[in-house]
């Protein structure tokens, strides 16, 4: 067994070398963000003061000013109450179409299904600018409605390309059997295709939330008032005094705001890749 | 298929509004800013008046938009090969389970799935050029002495650097999973034939599992070029384009011009330049989806 | 061309439970045709794959060709093996799959194309070299599998279940290919079935497996008419043997044996009244449904089958009288199975 164990544990230490580095690279900022949250200011702008160590006793001083002293709160909320809404629009306008894509267009609505993923691939930063001119002829310039109205733009494709390839993976025996049973095609579609695509609306759901909170462009383009903006742009621009960064502050709204909406990205994972995989490669 | 009358127009029904929106929404933009790029619009101005090449003529003249171009092809470029390397040695070693996996995965997401500016706050709080938990360790270890250290984001190469530093950081998670997803789609009779056959750890690999995986790694590369080239967060919030121009994007160039400088049209003009790209990106992807589909 | 041993060889997936294989000593003969035949679960497949060397045994020994190979790797032991989805490589050329196994083993260039026509003629493929797997049929991949397996011209094949993906038309022919080509290469060979019919067809000689253990060895004949346990007795032969029981002995006679008295000519043979129920007819012949009616064994349920050519009608809940040769008649113990005469 001597040669067959040697060889194991050799690629076993490599692999468990491999996983620390790539843990420490890419989760070190979070760990660094929970430190200085968590480091009174003085300790923190001592040059000479190690960094990994609490010279001095940890403080809640920036969570404090973070939650009273700034709008972070207000940010939040303007960041869920968009997410809801722009998931509201998303599901009510890409569910119907991937179905409809799915299952009652037949060939060509294969193809219009890949040209709505297709500008997916159009990005804010060359639509920002024409848009922006949209929303202030709208009057939405400077208010919440603004973004509510363009991020469905960015979600209803994937949307639509994630929940098309989930449609057709349920058999049609199933909204046959129901019409059989005197629903009508739409009934069919809201009474028995819906529910079991629970799992799929759900995804999509979560897609959509995230990518609200994740966007910048837009909302800084189209959003100046600070009380009106979203988390994502709020932190970096407004916890700013001229040339000064509250970094103390910045770190803990940054991990404040990034936590929650990993642990539930996490949850979903398995999900989004399987969209992503199974839409594109059979 | 059961084409019954009823269903004729129940279909085009669902998805008209979807469509509509996206046109209203994604497509008039489009032409607007084609539009714009052959106008003098500025941020205040209403109407539209056509001046031809002008803009386009201005802006390749301008010093910065051509760094801008270098910039986004060499950060884009340089992330994507980081990332197809880091990725793939990362999915190898997730591949199989193991004790506290659940927690790694969750450790090695978070880049991705924290929001863009947020992480990249992070980063510029530990490339800060007092404060820098980098400088200290490398001045701990005595590799440079106290404020003899390099300003990482205040010298265009290193700023440079860490442009593609912090973009490569946000991929690898996105990168792994599509990778690791990629390597479960192998059957796992297929590395024992090879096995079997005589090859080894390497020959398996280049010979045998990449190419296999070419469908989803095509994937992978297309939208992390997407993510990369499109993006102007990241320069926005580590150097707003300093040192000098050194880390100025298209996208974030266009942003300075069109927003912040208030010239709508000269804006337009440069992200304008994005479509040959998103166009080529585009076709290949529609290329390896047509070619999976015949397997 | 070399011999097989395996020394009580085990394999333990989960510590605490039961083996998949238990203890399994065996060798093969030179250039012969070994079947491990099983149900599923028997441990036939992963006996094959540590003899490949895909799975390392709990404990025991493997021996190709006198050497200990029990801690090499697969490469080192100059196998191959044929897998039950074939394994092509799906983006490699015919050509390049069954070169393949040349370049891992760093066979100078110049002889790969003799070598891949070679073996390519030999299995009747040489006008797909430039096809992918993808545009093969089902027939036609097996056989890509198998140029690929003798190209390197091995000690030893290993085949898992090659014929399950085949429609059962192509099965037939496809096993007497596969014999005819076994024959003329002369190369050691195992084969994994769950299919008692190939396996009688195909092997010099049968290694019968239940729950990771070997319940007998032995040429078809051997196994087929001395079966050693009720579990040999009844996987082989289809409709499989009767067995009645009684005071603590077990009674076995085939359905091919048990017949109408009047058409056995041995005087010896043992009379067995037999009621009959229901019969299906398969145009060769005729399988007879029933119960025993008299003696110790009555109202247990036997099964006779006869050639068609047998023209006899039987009236459903009339008793007929049947017999058994003496000799076509096995004792095992009731309580082992296991066969006392």
């Amino acid at each position: 067994m001597a040669r067959g164990t040697l060889r194991e544990a050799g690629a076993k230490s490599v692999k468990a070398l491999v996983l620390a580095f790539f843990v420490v690279a890419l989760g070190f900022p979070f760990f660094w963000m929970v430190v200085a949250t968590f480091k009174q200011n003085i300790d923190l702008y001592t040059v000479e003061n190690n960094p990994f160590l609490f010279n001095l006793p940890p403080t809640l001083e920036h969570l404090r000013f973070l939650f009273v002293e700034t709008r972070f709160v207000r940010w939040l909320g303007n960041t869920a109450l968009v997410g809801v809404l722009v998931v509201a629009i998303t599901l009510a306008l890409a569910v119907p179409a991937a179905y409809a894509l799915a299952r009652l267009a037949g060939r060509w609505g294969e193809r219009l299904g890949i040209a709505i993923f297709l500008t997916y691939l159009i990005p804010p930063t060359l639509l920002f600018i024409p848009l922006s001119r949209v929303v202030a002829v709208l009057g939405l310039q400077d208010s919440i409605f603004s973004v509510v109205l363009v991020y469905p733009t960015m979600t209803i494709p994937f949307s639509i390309w994630l929940l098309m390839g989930f449609f057709k993976s349920i058999p049609r025996e199933l909204e046959d059997a129901a019409m059989v049973d005197g629903l009508t095609r739409f009934g069919a579609f809201v009474r028995m295709v819906v529910p079991v695509s629970v799992s799929g609306i759900l995804t999509v759901v979560i897609f959509s939330f995230t990518l609200v909170t994740q966007e910048f462009v837009y909302a800084l383009t189209f959003i100046s008032p600070e009380r009106n903006q979203m988390v994502g742009v709020g932190i970096p621009i407004y916890l700013v005094r001229g040339d000064v960064y509250y970094w103390g502050s910045l770190m803990a709204a940054c991990l404040v705001a990034s936590l929650p909406i990993a642990v539930v990205y996490n949850l979903f994972l398995d999900r989004f890749i399987a969209g992503f995989t199974v839409g594109s490669v059979k | 298929m059961s084409a019954r009358s009823g269903d004729r127009w129940l279909g085009p029904a669902m998805f008209l509004p979807a469509i509509a929106y996206i046109l209203a929404l994604v497509g008039v933009p489009l032409v607007l800013a084609v539009l714009y790029a052959f106008s003098d619009a500025r941020i205040g101005t209403s109407g539209i008046h056509l001046v031809g090449f002008e803009n386009f003529r201005s802006v390749l003249e301008s010093p910065s938009f051509r760094k801008a171009i270098r910039n986004s092809i060499v950060f884009t470029l340089s992330a994507q090969a980081i990332v197809i390397l880091c990725s793939n040695v990362l999915a190898m070693a997730l591949e199989k389970p193991f004790r506290g996996r659940g927690l790694v995965r969750f450790v090695i997401l978070l880049p991705w799935v924290a929001p863009v500016s947020l992480g990249t706050i992070g980063w510029k709080w530990i490339l800060d050029s007092i404060y820098s938990v980098i400088t200290w360790v490398l001045v701990a270890l005595h590799v440079y002495k106290p404020y003899a250290a390099p300003m990482w984001l205040g010298e265009p190469r290193l700023a440079m650097a860490s442009v593609v530093l912090v973009h490569c950081w946000r991929l690898i998670p996105f990168s792994t999973v599509i990778m690791l997803a990629g390597r479960t789609a192998i059957p796992k009779e297929i590395p024992e034939a090879a096995a079997i056959d005589g090859a080894g750890f390497w020959r398996t690999l280049f010979q045998i599992n990449l190419p296999m995986m070419t469908p989803i790694l095509s994937v992978a590369v297309l939208f992390g070029i997407i993510f990369t080239f499109t993006d102007m967060t990241v320069v926005y919030i580590l150097t707003a384009g300093g040192p000098f121009d050194s880390t100025q994007t298209l996208p974030s160039l266009a942003f300075a011009t069109g927003i912040a400088g208030s010239d709508l049209a000269a804006g337009a003009a440069i992200s304008l330049f994005l479509v040959p790209v998103l166009v080529g990106v585009a076709y290949l992807m529609l290329r390896v989806a047509h070619r999976t589909e015949v397997v | 061309m070399a011999v097989v041993e395996t020394r009580s060889l085990t394999k333990v997936f989960k510590e605490g439970t039961l083996g998949a294989v238990n203890d399994v000593s065996l060798a093969t003969g030179e250039g012969e045709f070994l079947v491990f035949l099983g149900p599923s679960g028997s441990g036939k497949t992963t006996l094959l794959r540590m003899i490949a060397g895909l799975e390392t045994p709990t404990s025991g020994a493997i021996l190709i060709g006198g050497r200990d190979v029990t801690n090499l790797s697969p490469r080192e032991r100059r196998i191959a093996m044929v897998f039950q989805s074939y394994a092509l490589y799906p983006h490699l050329s015919v050509y390049n799959n069954i070169a393949f196994p040349l370049k891992a083993q760093k066979v100078p260039r110049d002889q790969h194309r003799k070598k891949v026509e070679w073996a390519a003629g030999l299995l009747g493929i040489g006008a797909l070299l430039d096809r992918k797997p993808r545009e093969l049929s089902g027939g036609e991949r097996q056989r890509v599998a198998l140029a690929r397996a003798i190209v390197r011209e091995p000690a030893v094949f290993l085949l898992d279940e090659p014929l399950s993906n085949l429609d059962a038309k192509l099965r037939t022919s496809a096993r007497a290919e596969l014999e005819q080509f076994q024959k003329r290469v002369g190369t050691t060979t195992i084969y994994v079935t769950h299919d008692q019919v190939e396996a009688m067809a195909m092997g010099d000689r049968v290694v019968v497996m239940d729950k990771g253990r070997v319940r007998q060895t032995g040429t078809p004949a051997e196994v087929y008419d001395e079966p050693a346990d009720t579990f040999v007795a009844t996987f082989l032969g289809s409709p499989p043997m009767n067995l009645v029981s009684g005071g603590g002995t077990i009674t076995g006679f085939r359905p091919e044996h048990f017949l109408p008295a009047l058409a056995l000519a041995d005087p010896g043979s043992v009379p067995m009244r037999f009621t009959f129920s229901h019969e299906e007819y398969l145009g060769a012949e005729r399988i007879l449904y029933g119960t025993l009616a008299d003696g110790a064994f009555a109202g247990s349920k036997a099964v006779s089958r006869i050639a068609s050519t047998h023209a006899g009608r039987f009236a459903k809940d009339s008793t007929y009288d049947f017999a058994v040769e003496k000799g076509r008649l096995k004792l095992f113990d009731a309580a082992t199975g296991i066969r006392k005469a």
